[in-house]
């Protein structure tokens, strides 16, 4: 199941730690955004890998752009 | 004497709020030194930045340009009930009022507001932290209804009108700020919006923070009344925090969206430091808790609030 990398605020990108193909654990940190000079880490919304890492740094973005996609690799199909 | 408040003052530098604090601080030591003429009225080189820089009345709306360039309005409007936790003290209007009211008071008036802005990272939090429960700073915040970028552009425009119709002294400050905001907003002056942000706002700060500094010579600054303007503010800034806070807790009880009440204590309208540490603070206990631009709104609500009230007092005083 992919899940997105969303941007929880409008920002500049100013260092990446993930790459396409990259393992991630939930909650680990995969990009630092700056808003108003406060670098702000964005952390992995799943375990998985990376399939579409779609920005680099000195972008600037928006809040709620798709910054990647991950594909989730959890075999827990929570059902409730 | 007034050496040991310029060193006061620098060491102050290290830590907080340099930006202006150095200017201020070196103002103060030219101030003091003997014979020099630097603030010699209509022949003082810093004479002149003081008065056409600050007693014309240039500087301080510079900065508020700079401030509405940085400045997003979005998650205000998403969350218009967020407009009313804004409260508080602020440098550049305690500044802009301090010329018209008590030229005389300007330089204390102007490093107590800036002092206790630079301290807002240490006063606040442990303020912030005793008023609340780990539960409550830990709430999401959701937006209440959805923006769009043709919102944002209108805001300016509405609120430019409304608050000068109604206060015509606030112009200065509110048209200024207004302008800044329409820059970034419009996404088409992407050239100035930047100039506005960087070095506009770099280089109003560097003649803003100097002269204020400079009109502090020993016989007018040290004196008792000065330290009380300063606890006095002290003061005023943590029951500010306080207040918001807990009227955010109180807005809590009447809603079933609940805010997160911590967004009070950026009513304070030091922009952007307060909503900073109100971001900070709720990344303490989650770190995936992003409230800073929903912190912007209170601060900035907070602003326009003291730019209205500094409008009324300039209408009334006048």
């Amino acid at each position: 199941m992919a899940e997105k990398l969303i941007a929880p605020l409008a920002g500049t990108i100013v260092s990446i730690s993930i790459e396409n193909g990259a393992s991630v654990e939930e909650d680990d940190e995969t990009l630092v955004l700056e808003v108003m000079k406060m670098k702000n880490p964005v952390y992995a919304p799943c375990t998985g890998t990376v399939t579409e890492l779609k920005v680099e740094v000195g972008d600037k973005v928006e809040e709620d752009d798709v910054l990647a996609v991950i594909e989730s690799s959890s075999n827990f199909i929570t059902q409730m | 004497m007034g050496y040991r408040i310029f060193a006061h003052i620098l060491a102050i530098t290290k830590d907080y709020e340099p930006l202006l604090l150095l200017p201020i601080g070196f103002g103060i030591l030219v101030a003091n030194l003997p014979l020099t003429g630097l603030m010699t009225p209509h022949e003082g080189l810093v004479w002149r930045f003081y008065h056409y820089g600050i007693q014309w009345e240039i500087v301080p709306p510079l900065i508020f340009l700079g401030l509405g360039a940085l400045t997003d309005f979005g998650p205000m409007i998403a969350n218009p009930c967020l407009i009313f936790l804004g409260a508080g003290a602020d440098g550049p209007t305690t500044i802009f009022i301090a010329t018209k009211l008590a030229p005389h008071m300007l330089g204390s008036c102007a490093v107590a507001a800036y002092s206790y802005m630079a301290s807002v990272p240490i006063i606040q939090p442990p303020i912030m932290r005793m008023l609340t429960t780990n539960k409550e700073r830990t709430i999401r915040m959701q937006k209440a209804r959805k923006v769009s970028a043709a919102d944002k552009v209108v805001f300016p425009l509405v609120a430019t009108l409304v608050i000068i119709l109604l206060i015509p002294a606030s112009a200065p400050l509110v048209s200024m700020f207004m302008l800044g905001n329409l820059f970034r907003v419009a996404k088409i002056v992407e050239r100035l919006t930047q100039a506005a942000q960087n070095e506009l706002l770099n280089i109003v700060t560097i003649f803003l923070g100097f002269p204020v500094g400079a009109t502090m010579n020993a016989d007018s600054f040290l004196q008792p009344k000065v330290l009380f303007i300063f606890f006095l503010g002290m003061i005023a800034f943590m029951v500010s925090t306080a207040t918001g806070v807990l009227l955010a807790k109180l807005m809590n009880l009447f809603s079933k969206n609940k805010i997160n009440p911590l967004l009070g204590a950026a009513g304070v309208s030091a922009v952007p430091m307060a909503a900073r540490v109100v971001h900070k603070v709720g990344s303490q206990t989650d770190k995936k808790n992003y409230l800073l631009m929903y912190a912007m709104g209170p601060n900035v609500a907070g602003v326009i609030g003291i730019v209205i009230v500094a409008g009324i007092f300039l209408t009334l005083l006048k």
